[in-house]
């Protein structure tokens, strides 16, 4: 099963997510993560839903997405396409033994030092997945004790924006 | 000029020229009672014993009429009553608008007396839904939810008015409501070229119609697409009466109940034409198994529909009634006897045929179907009556055949022929129902009485749960676990009570002269308590599992 980057226009107001996080529950589609946040227009909100399936799934639920009323516009990106980035906050264990260490695998992955304590550092990094992944794998040994991620959020590449792919349907 | 939301509600109505409604009053609802008690020369309400009952009336009068059927109802138990009639419409495509009132907009959130977030729970079974915050919103609101609720595959809406905006005031100006254009911008010449081709090669095409026929209104266009490429047709449960009966091409019903001839026919055809319907699983069993040998060509108004069952060879995005239209002027009439022999041959082979004592029922329909000049609007409950009534009503006239086919709803019969009675005073409207559905919602009956609205209910009563009864039989070594209902009801006393006119039908009483008397009633509804065997068996049936044309033709019934 493939992973699948989705981009949302919907209509900004109460109900929504609920709407289209009850469409993916009901109908079995797996939701990897889901953000949203206002747009340029703030009668319009955008969501990045990153889902798994295959072509037909993913037929189906932009099919099913785009009969939601509060639906505007629905754009699947494609790696090669699309630009993606997560942020994550750590907090990896970090005692002064090894401080030093964390805090260079840190600045290697431009990754900014948000809080120290006697015990840990508190670190936020932003990339796209796979950035985030190598940087996990290698401070796991010192001992991760908290995550915390954004989600996926995701923008066409070129001076091309989504408003313009949907007012040119 | 300024109006109350109330007074916007009534005027919005009358904007959507709604003449009906159904409905149930309450305390978040006072005001908009109150606005209908000055305006009843206008719109007419009409109070069901249940709000589900209000539902599935409006669900019926929208079924029937092709209008938008209306319900309202009061916050919290109400609105949660009406959940039942919303799905049901919601699954069999029905246009619907329904109002419910709720707390104050301070109350809410604060599980006030009779709140519940009905919004939150019809989210899965409306179109679109709403709650109106702002009184300045709410005609829009009305006249969009009408709008959504017509436009493209239809649906119902509901609109969540808490009580605070019935009192507040916004300006008020007429708008004429927004028309609804049949679907035709979502394909092209070359669709309708590509699926031309396809057809001309077809030397054993089949079609197989649904309720998307009758959304559609494109009975008349179906009838003449088929007469040209002499494609037999066969209908799914929703698509019943939208293809005349009476018809050399029409092989009757397809799928777990469909006739051998026409599960035969999708199983043997070289191009299977799916005309407004979904690849129900209860038409295609088997999805590996279905239709192997045929081409698909899909035409339909959703576009969600399209691979979402089975894959398509071609389809054709749009309004069925303009697409038919269009292919019927672009084809070639083309002779295919030797299809229409063999289907015609099958006919003979595999009639819908029923042995022994297995035949009370279809007696009893194929009576009511004289009777009635095949021309009556049948409503359904749940059950073996209902398949029983697809298969031996023999529809003449479209937008005949009501019943929850998707949701399959015991007690939406009562409530729908109601709905079907008002929307159609000039046609015959007959709910067949069986004992264990009647019983569910038989309290609209008194509804029915009051109004002096001239349905017939004919329970098809086996005092047990049929349908499910017939799978104990068959998959669980006669456990009838909870399935009998030998109940000592006296359903006649019961008509009675009620106000209505009740016969007794027993099972060597004579058909014709019951029926005859319980179609004559003109003013009050009329309840027949037919008495069959208990265990007539719905056939043919595809076992679960099987491919369409592996079905079950007779079964040994002293077993």
């Amino acid at each position: 099963m493939d992973q699948y980057i989705l981009s949302v226009l919907v209509n900004n107001h109460s109900g929504v997510l609920s709407r289209i996080a009850g469409l993916f529950s009901r109908r079995g589609y797996n939701i990897d993560s889901l953000s949203v946040g206002e747009t340029e227009n703030p009668e319009v909100s955008r969501m990045t839903i990153a889902v798994r399936g295959d072509t037909n799934v993913l037929e189906q639920i932009t099919k099913q997405l785009e009969k939601q009323i509060d639906v505007k516009h629905v754009q699947v990106l494609h790696p090669r396409e699309g630009i993606f980035r997560e942020l994550v906050m750590v907090k990896i264990n970090a005692p002064q033994s090894v401080r030093a260490i964390v805090v260079e695998l840190s600045d290697i992955f431009r990754a900014k030092i948000l809080d120290v304590d006697t015990e840990t550092v508190t670190v936020e990094i932003t990339g796209d997945p796979d950035k985030v992944d190598a940087f996990f794998r290698l401070v796991e040994p010192y001992g991760i004790r908290e995550i915390v991620r954004t989600g996926l959020t995701a923008v066409g590449r070129g001076n091309q924006t989504i408003n313009d792919i949907m007012t040119s349907r | 000029m300024k109006l109350t939301g109330a007074q916007i509600f009534i005027e919005c109505l009358k904007e959507q020229k709604v003449d009906t409604v159904f409905g149930f009053p309450g305390g978040s609802v006072l005001n908009i009672y109150d606005e209908l008690y000055r305006h009843q020369d206008e719109i007419r309400h009409i109070l069901t014993s249940h709000e589900q009952g209000a539902a599935h009336a409006a669900d019926g009068y929208a079924r029937a009429t092709g209008k938008v059927g209306v319900c309202i109802a009061t916050s919290g138990p109400g609105a949660t009553n009406l959940v039942t009639g919303i799905a049901a419409a919601y699954m069999d495509s029905v246009p619907m608008v329904a109002f419910t009132g709720n707390v104050p907009l301070s109350l809410l959130g604060k599980d006030s007396f009779q709140e519940v977030d009905i919004a939150g729970i019809t989210m899965p079974v409306t179109k679109h839904n709403y709650i109106v915050k702002d009184v300045t919103k709410l005609g829009d609101i009305i006249r969009e939810a009408f709008y959504i609720a017509r436009e493209g595959r239809p649906g119902p809406v509901l609109i969540d008015i808490p009580k605070d905006i019935t009192t507040s005031s916004a300006e008020y100006t007429y708008c004429a409501p927004r028309e609804i254009i049949r679907d035709t911008g979502r394909f092209g010449d070359d669709d309708i070229a590509r699926a031309v081709s396809i057809i001309q090669q077809s030397k054993r095409p089949y079609i197989y119609a649904g309720g998307g026929v009758t959304n559609s209104d494109a009975s008349k266009e179906l009838l003449a697409f088929a007469e040209l490429i002499k494609a037999p047709v066969g209908c799914s449960l929703m698509g019943q009466s939208c293809f005349p009966a009476y018809h050399e091409q029409y092989t009757g019903m397809i799928g777990m109940h469909g006739t051998k001839v026409s599960n035969m026919a999708v199983s043997e055809s070289d191009l299977l034409i799916v005309v407004g319907a979904r690849f129900s699983d209860r038409v295609v069993s088997k999805a590996d198994r279905f239709a192997r040998k045929a081409k698909i060509l899909h035409i339909d108004i959703d576009p969600a529909e399209i691979n979402k069952n089975i894959q398509t060879y071609h389809h054709i995005l749009g309004d069925v009634k303009v697409i038919l239209t269009q292919l019927t002027k672009n084809l070639e009439p083309k002779d295919r006897a030797k299809w229409i022999d063999q289907i015609v041959r099958w006919k003979q082979e595999y009639p819908l045929r029923v042995t022994g004592h297995n035949r009370r029922a279809k007696d009893i329909i194929e009576t009511l179907s004289e009777l009635t000049d095949h021309r009556a609007i049948i409503t359904t409950e749940v059950g073996q009556h209902q398949i029983w009534a697809a298969q031996y009503y023999g529809y003449y006239l479209p937008r005949s055949f009501i019943s929850s086919g998707g949701l399959g709803a015991m007690g939406f019969g009562t409530g729908a022929s109601i709905g079907a009675k008002l929307g159609r005073p000039d046609r015959k409207v007959v709910n067949i129902a069986g004992d264990g559905s009647f019983r569910m919602n038989c309290n609209e009956v008194a509804t029915a009485a009051h109004y002096r609205i001239p349905i017939v209910v004919l329970i098809m009563n086996n005092k047990t749960l049929g349908m499910v009864r017939q799978w104990q039989t068959l998959f669980f070594d006669k456990r009838y676990s909870q399935t009998d209902l030998d109940h000592l009801i006296d359903w006649v006393k019961l008509a009675e009570a009620f106000s209505a006119v009740g016969y007794r039908l027993p099972m060597d009483g004579d058909i014709k002269t019951v029926l005859e008397k319980a179609l004559s009633e003109t003013d009050r509804p009329v309840v027949v308590d037919c008495e069959i065997p208990r265990d007539d068996k719905v056939l043919p049936m595809v076992p679960p599992g099987a491919a369409i044309e592996d079905l079950i033709l007779e079964l040994d019934l002293e077993n």
